[in-house]
């Protein structure tokens, strides 16, 4: 059984279709790269998979269980969807720390907040945590007092304290000035190896030519080209694919 | 009786100032969570109670709080007969009421002013709203509005001795006494050294409170 499955996935904010019917499979442990021009969808998608924004049409199954099918579900009950919500973790953009809390107190919040764990258990885990993003020593250090790649490990860590089932990224290092995408971008690889199911959505093509299991160029709302690295990237069928990998090789 | 400087800053602090502070911090207590019930009411989703709520504010930001002190304590009874209200009460049901409005509307601009990735943070680790709100965005709020909110609570200070006009005694009614009883006028001047210093006071607390929260920025 796959880890996710997306089915027909479709949505559109008032006149423009931003998903236009997307279609994949995840299976545990892998990791799959969302590349693609943008306003082509990659964003949207996340955002559908974390139930922070709904699709009008299409099914999301996480280990063959259901947690969205169509319009309906987006009026589900506030539990329900917090639920829902669990199975996926999100590091976004912008980091979205929370400045008052320290690193550690932003890793165990939401955790103790959960009422699941004891405390000592939670500690111990946001510990572990830090030791594995390297920022044990800035355990106490406020986001302000960090570095944009420090607290984007920090944001990284605080959504793992969580163990969802998938670890979401959106644009992890766009944000962040170029010296500073390398130490993020090797946090992420670090997980590959110890089997987090990711989605990637980067424009960073090197890492996801190296890191990913699966890769997906987006276009217009639609998946354009799908398959290993190696396929989308040395061997693209799609003349769309082809224009926006020559249009960034220029680039670089 | 011999009037010195004495036993006038005791008749201004025990007969003026006590009430003038008792005024001060009930209107604070309650206006505070009033304020902030008000504020949802003006971001609310529900279109019929955001119009209710933003003419309610629109209205008594509108007029003069001499007229609503007025409206508060001699309306009642025009309207429907019957008693008044005590005159304190109507002076705190007054001053509750506007400044209320005056509050909701910094609520509103302080917890607008969080970005959205702070709530989207919250609600992908599975945060309730209520969570989201006292454990997250609160105190990001609060660290914005000190200054908004020190403005109007200064305001109040002074502003507490308009509750004379329902007769409510306070600070400079009764250093204006002394001009009919003693002939002397220098107490009424003398009022401005309890607020200076009760507002010093205030100022430094404000600043404590700022310093308090220089840990974070947001």
């Amino acid at each position: 059984m796959s880890i996710l499955e997306v089915k027909n996935l479709k949505k559109s904010f008032g006149s423009s279709t931003v998903l236009k019917g997307i279609n994949f499979t995840l299976e545990k442990g892998e990791v799959l790269s969302i590349i693609g021009t943008s306003g082509g969808g990659k964003t949207t998608l996340l955002r559908c998979l974390n139930s922070l924004e709904f699709a009008e049409e299409g099914q999301i199954i996480v280990n063959g269980e259901v947690i969205f099918e169509g319009e309906s579900f987006s009026k589900q009950k506030e539990k329900e969807l917090r639920l829902r919500r669990l199975h996926f973790g999100l590091v976004f953009q912008q980091f979205n720390l929370f400045p008052q809390y320290t690193a550690r107190e932003n890793i165990m919040l939401a955790p103790k907040l959960m009422g699941k764990e004891s405390k000592e258990q939670i500690e111990q885990e946001a510990d572990k945590l830090l030791a594995r993003i390297g920022l044990t020593e800035k355990a106490d250090y406020y986001p302000c007092m960090l570095s944009g790649g420090q607290q984007q490990r920090v944001a990284i860590a605080r959504a793992l304290a969580m163990k969802p089932d998938i670890l979401c990224f959106d644009e992890p290092t766009s944000a962040l000035d170029p010296e500073l995408t390398g130490e993020v971008l090797k946090v992420i690889k670090g997980l590959k190896d110890s089997d987090t199911t990711m989605i990637v959505v980067t424009h960073e093509m090197g890492f996801a030519q190296s890191v990913s299991d699966k890769v997906i160029f987006m276009a217009q709302g639609q998946i354009e080209e799908m398959g290993t690295p190696e396929e989308v990237f040395e061997h693209p069928k799609s003349e769309k694919t082809k224009a926006f990998l020559a249009h960034v090789n220029d680039k670089d | 009786m011999e009037v010195t400087l004495r036993s006038v800053t005791e008749d201004l602090f025990l007969n003026g100032f006590l009430p003038t502070l008792s005024l001060f911090g009930i209107t604070l207590l309650l206006s505070i969570p009033l304020g902030l019930i008000i504020s949802l009411g003006l971001m609310s989703k529900f279109k019929p109670l955001k119009m209710l709520v933003s003419a309610v504010v629109w209205v008594i930001r509108g007029t003069p709080l001499l007229l609503q002190l007025i409206v508060v304590y001699y309306g009642p009874g025009l309207i429907w007969g019957g008693k008044l209200l005590e005159r304190p009460v109507a002076a705190i049901a007054a001053f509750v009421i506007n400044y209320s409005c005056y509050f909701a509307v910094i609520y509103k601009g302080g917890i607008e002013s969080i970005s959205r990735g702070q709530y989207e943070a919250g609600q992908v680790l599975g945060m309730t709203k209520a969570q989201i709100f006292f454990k997250v965005v609160l105190l990001q709020v609060i660290k914005r509005i000190i200054a908004p909110m020190s403005n109007e609570i200064i305001t109040l200070v002074k502003d507490t001795s308009l509750a004379r006009v329902i007769s409510v005694y306070e600070i400079i009614w009764v250093a204006q006494d002394y001009i009919k009883t003693a002939g002397l006028i220098w107490p009424l001047f003398y009022t401005a050294a309890f607020y200076l210093v009760f507002s010093g006071l205030l100022t430094l607390l404000f600043n404590f409170c700022e310093k308090k929260l220089d840990y974070f920025k947001s």
